[in-house]
């Protein structure tokens, strides 16, 4: 772990990979050190935004390095699923990229238990991964101007859920109803940090 | 009847500010708010608000509103032409135009009236984020903006004794960031000797820096990782970003400084074509790691 400077408000905590990224993100959203006012989890690193007046940069550091992070991530965050039309515009490419076909992949996708690792791009986009998902999928080629919200996407190590309408380079696969994104709603969005998600098939007989 | 007031003329861009929505950049929610917050809080005082009470910040100048109803008003931040007093709450009568021509020095003013405006929240905040799309519409003619019920007592001054926004160069500390690491030491120095010119493409989310470009001595790609408002971003060109109010919450690119807290928010008064000169803080040294 090294801890990098990020201005007189905030401190940069970087780790070995994502899941040591998730571990000490559980830990600390379970028990925040005083005067952090956000974390922002991603790929590699932890953002812990203070508020200069109730803390200091040097005691959060203490109290970073003196956190344990969680090792079983397993149950932590609330499960949620979220059921999908796979009829997306890439499905049969993506398949192809991963040497199966759609009903493979979409076999693969539903099978798999997600966790929303951190978010970004744009409010309530979040980057799924699974340690049972060991594909890499490329992005297009060409990224769209426009991808529907709703749409269920892979790219890279990822799965993801676009919340709204917006340019984008991932393959679609399908899409579901759900609004992944409402701010009017108590929990604005669906996909926080933690949380782990199930596609489910709408289309499968049950 | 509560009083409201009528947006006749917005100028280039007139949003609704306040203090931000903290503590959700892990939804991918940035913080937006008052670029300026120094003079935004001044604005909220001024009329005896409280501190985060949403507030009108235009930019250049160019604004005019009518009062529908008896308010007290305020403006801070880039002094207006017109015939108008500064950093002094106002009372405006039912009908009164308040009207913002362009500023000798600065980009930004803060208008605050008694009571606050009264906008729907977004995520606890009436802050536009001009970036994610998040908050009220950014104003144009014709909106009816409801003033809410005063609360506090007024503060009892006349007039702040504060100065107006730096015109000519404008000089402000850095501290080194997170990848300071992937730039030489002759980047480095770069940064902190040469000017930097503020250019036109500069907006909420950051101004743009035209200079002598930085080389890095990594090449490889950054994972995205979490900013705050004054990092000093290099993408591949090599001339630097100032992250202001709306950045983005990740970003892909080394940031190399940090310029302090408390001077982004003159950062925030810089127009295109001022030049801005970074200084290393002697902070540099009291870190330890």
């Amino acid at each position: 772990m090294r801890i990098l400077p990020s201005g007189s408000t905030a401190l940069l905590v970087e780790l070995a990979d994502l899941e040591e990224v998730l571990g000490l993100y559980a830990a600390l959203a379970a028990d925040v050190p005083t005067g952090v006012v956000d974390i922002v989890p991603a790929a590699r690193t932890l953002l812990l935004v203070t508020d200069p007046a109730a803390t200091s940069l040097s005691s959060v550091e203490e109290a970073v390095r003196a956190t344990e992070p969680r090792a079983d991530l397993g149950g932590w965050g609330d499960l949620v699923e979220i059921p999908v039309t796979y009829d997306g515009e890439d499905l049969e490419e993506a398949a192809t990229l991963l040497d199966c076909d759609a009903a493979e992949l979409v076999r693969r996708h539903t099978g798999t238990e997600w966790t929303v690792a951190f978010c970004g791009f744009i409010p309530g986009f979040g980057y799924l991964t699974s340690p049972d998902w060991a594909f890499e999928m490329p992005r297009r080629s060409s990224p769209r101007k426009k991808v529907p919200p709703g749409s269920v996407a892979l790219a890279g190590e990822f799965g993801g859920v676009y919340p709204r309408e917006s340019p984008g380079g991932w393959q679609l696969i399908g899409r579901t109803a759900l609004t992944m994104f409402d701010p009017a709603r108590d929990a604005a969005a669906i996909l926080r940090p933690g949380v782990r998600i199930r596609f489910v098939d709408e289309d499968a007989p049950s | 009847m509560t009083a409201s007031v009528t947006v006749l003329e917005t100028g280039l861009l007139t949003t609704v500010q306040d203090a931000g929505r903290e503590g959700e950049a892990s939804l991918g929610v940035g913080p937006s708010g008052a670029c300026d917050r120094a003079s935004y809080r001044l604005a909220n005082r001024l009329v005896g608000n409280a501190e985060d009470a949403a507030v009108l910040e235009v930019t250049y100048g160019g604004l005019r509103v009518r009062a529908e109803g008896d308010v007290v008003v305020a403006t801070t931040g880039a002094r207006c032409a017109g015939c108008w007093p500064h950093n002094a709450p106002t009372a405006l009568r039912s009908g009164d135009e308040l009207v913002l021509g362009v500023p000798a020095s600065g980009l930004r003013t803060y208008v605050a009236v008694r009571g606050g405006f009264d906008v729907e929240t977004v995520l606890g905040s009436c802050a536009t984020d001009t970036l994610s799309g998040l908050g009220p519409d950014v104003l144009a003619p014709g909106d009816v903006l409801a003033v809410g019920a005063s609360g506090l007592p007024m503060p009892g001054v006349d007039l702040a004794p504060v100065t107006d926004p730096e015109a000519g160069d404008v000089t402000v500390l850095v501290t080194p960031g997170p990848r300071r690491d992937w730039f030489p030491d002759e980047a480095w120095a770069s940064l902190v000797e040469q000017p930097w010119t503020v250019t036109s493409d500069s907006n909420r989310v950051g101004l743009r820096l035209e200079g002598e470009a930085l080389e890095r001595n990594r090449t490889d790609e950054l994972p995205s990782e979490g900013l705050v408002r004054g990092a000093l971003q290099v993408p591949p060109s090599g001339t630097p970003v100032l992250f202001l109010a709306d950045h983005p919450v990740t970003g892909g690119y080394p940031v190399i400084g940090y310029v302090t807290d408390a001077d982004v928010d003159r950062c925030a008064q810089l127009r295109p074509g001022q030049r801005l000169l970074l200084r290393e803080s002697d902070l540099r040294g009291r870190r330890r790691g």
